[in-house]
């Protein structure tokens, strides 16, 4: 077995622009459910809508990459307020069963064979790349060392989706350090008592779902960029696997999402190319190749009910918060 | 509990609130709260049903009734958390009828909960800023920039440490809420409702569940607003402490208010004794609430001791 290309697919995966993607989706429902309580489970539909807007932007109304970026964002808010606006009020387990029915629905909208024209439907789109590779500056040519060998485009989306990651992360960090994170705190302890002293909860709410809404569109432009746009990629797993890396790095956390992403796609690909390998080679001899494709994801159900249950606060989350949970 | 009234000597109460007769809905010398038609039914039940109901500024008013007698429904309403079916009500001269919850905490009319509802994996400290109102930083463009509102925080600070001094919460202020103990809640919640600065302070239940040891601290807190120019009006269920405190007494049943009046007369008061024990409770001995039957000798006994003092 080749242990040495195993552990270097993996090792790209550390800077590799999905893992930034996955972070930046993390990150905003981190500010959705880790820190305001928002039972948020469609934020595949968030980042669906960044990577389409961006996509129809570029393609169908052929606009220069900063309003086709515009696009993505205000698809998302627009979104955020569809969903919250009815929800918000209520108790927060409607808004997870109108979160997850949202995204279906969008994923089935980009699906359907009525909008191929503008969607490309099941086969998606691709081809809106131009204009944002124009923007490289980097020069031609290979750049690198160890595993981490990629041409000019590649290193410029690597660049832009970890800038992004880092932006994000700060901007997090400081409204959460500000009396604005303390009133979503509080909101999510008892939004009542919060109500009771004179602050309007449902603008907070409509605020982060906003925020973390914008933040998963940005994750799903990310997410395009090295590849093309296919609706089958914005599936519920993909919320569920964001929920995988939240939980992992610490749900009320700034760098808990970030460094959860990498750590999933590091162990991800290490498995499924382990997998792959063993079964080559005959060490799984009741296992066919196509099993080997899906183990990876069984053993992704398995690591998330282990931290669950052994480190429910996960690498970042306080110790102490968990003393007290009801 | 009763030893309470003894040790500290009787608090000074507030007289000459109310114009005319006592009786339910009685016009009020400088009243804070005036409300009108309030009803409030679910399905076929009316949790309230109050005709006309004024609440004395600057005094102490106690809200009590059995069990039942929709005085939290009424809490609730007069505070935003709940909408009635018809009624209009003002709260230091202008209406509020319908206002959201928030927006009637903002012009300083401030609650706790029966179930107290602190912030727990909040710091106390993070409790008691949060109560401050218009804080600069809270909006969420100035958030991001600590300069707006880096002073105004320091302030708020200052001012929430003297509060936790003055609950002796102050040793706890790095702790997560979640840790103090019923009682100690109790102070935060009030002790975070104060960070406002209210004109009108309504607790509901207080009293509930906190430890024998606590009562009188808290007791003396809430003798401390009214010294301090606020309005107070809680619901309680331990008739000692509403007559220890208490100014004015509301008394509702089945969503009426059925009496008003100084404590003492109140609680002589026939349509009291009716609203607790049932109107026939002379003549029929099968099912007695039995703690209510407690409650009042408890009260006839303490008012022999004082006829003594």
């Amino acid at each position: 077995m080749d242990w040495l290309l195993l552990f270097s697919n993996a090792a790209q995966e550390i800077i590799s622009p999905t893992t930034a993607a996955y972070a930046l989706a993390a990150i905003g429902l981190a500010i959705h459910f880790g820190f305001t309580g928002l039972l948020n489970f469609g934020q595949a539909g968030f980042m669906m809508l960044g990577a389409y807007g961006f996509a129809i932007a570029t393609l169908t109304f052929e606009w220069p990459v900063w309003a086709a970026l515009l696009t993505g964002i205000v698809a998302s808010i627009v979104f955020a307020l569809i969903l919250g606006i009815p929800t918000l009020r209520l108790r927060a387990d409607y808004l997870a069963i109108v979160t997850i029915a949202a995204a279906e629905i969008v994923r089935l909208l980009f699906t359907t064979n009525t909008f191929e024209p503008v969607t490309g439907s099941a086969n998606g789109l691709q081809g809106y790349k131009g204009d944002f590779a124009a923007l490289n500056p980097i020069p031609e040519g290979t750049y690198g060392f160890g595993p981490w060998v990629y041409n000019e485009y590649d290193w410029w989306v690597r660049i832009v989706g970890w800038s992004l990651v880092a932006l994000a992360g700060f901007v997090t960090w400081r409204l959460f350090k500000s009396p604005w994170g303390r009133v979503i705190k509080g909101i999510r302890e008892d939004e009542d008592a919060v109500r009771a002293l004179g602050k309007n909860v449902y603008f907070y709410k409509m605020q982060s779902l906003v925020i973390g809404g914008v933040f998963g569109a940005l994750g799903g432009m990310i997410f395009i960029l090295p590849r093309a746009v296919v609706p089958s990629n914005y599936q519920t797993s993909l919320t569920f696997f964001i929920y995988a890396i939240l939980l992992l790095g610490g749900a009320a956390t700034v760098l808990g999402p970030i460094v959860g992403s990498v750590i999933f796609w590091v162990l991800l690909s290490f498995f499924s190319g382990f997998v792959a390998r063993a079964v080559e080679i005959g060490w799984l001899p009741f296992m066919s190749n196509v099993q080997a494709g899906q183990l990876r994801f069984i053993l992704v159900g398995l690591a998330i009910m282990l931290i669950v249950i052994y480190r429910p606060q996960g690498i970042f989350g306080n110790k102490k918060e968990l003393a007290f949970v009801k | 509990m009763s030893s309470s009234d003894g040790a500290q000597g009787a608090p000074i109460k507030s007289t000459g609130l109310h114009i005319g007769e006592p009786a339910p809905g009685v016009k009020k010398a400088d009243p804070i709260i005036v409300a009108d038609g309030i009803t409030r039914t679910f399905g076929g039940l009316t949790a309230v049903d109050v005709d006309h109901l004024e609440i004395p500024r600057g005094a102490i008013t106690a809200l009590i009734g059995p069990n039942g007698a929709g005085k939290t429904t009424l809490f609730n309403l007069l505070t935003g958390f709940d909408k009635p079916d018809h009624g209009e009500w003002t709260f230091d001269g202008s209406s509020i009828s319908g206002i959201p919850a928030f927006k009637v905490a903002r012009r300083g009319q401030v609650r706790t909960f029966q179930l107290t509802k602190a912030l727990g994996l909040l710091t106390v400290l993070d409790n008691m800023k949060l109560g401050a109102k218009e804080q600069k930083g809270e909006s969420l463009t100035r958030a991001l920039f600590p300069w707006f509102w880096r002073k105004e925080e320091a302030a708020i600070e200052e001012r929430a440490i003297e509060l936790l001094t003055r609950f002796k919460l102050d040793a706890k202020k790095d702790d997560y809420a979640a840790s103090l103990s019923g009682g100690q809640r109790k102070l935060l919640e009030m002790a975070r409702a104060l960070m406002s600065e209210p004109t009108l302070v309504m607790l509901d239940e207080p009293m509930a569940g906190v430890n024998p040891a606590l009562t009188q601290s808290l007791l003396d807190h809430i003798l401390d607003l009214k010294t301090q120019g606020m309005t107070v009006l809680f619901v309680e269920h331990d008739m000692h402490m509403v007559r220890h405190i208490a100014d004015w007494v509301v008394v509702m049943a089945e969503g009426r208010v059925v009496a008003e009046g100084d404590p003492h007369e109140v609680m002589a008061n026939p349509a009291v004794i009716d609203a607790y024990l049932g109107s026939h409770h002379d003549a029929d001995l099968g099912d007695l609430d039995t703690g209510a039957i407690t409650a009042i000798k408890e009260l006839a006994d303490d008012d022999a001791d004082e006829v003594k003092h």
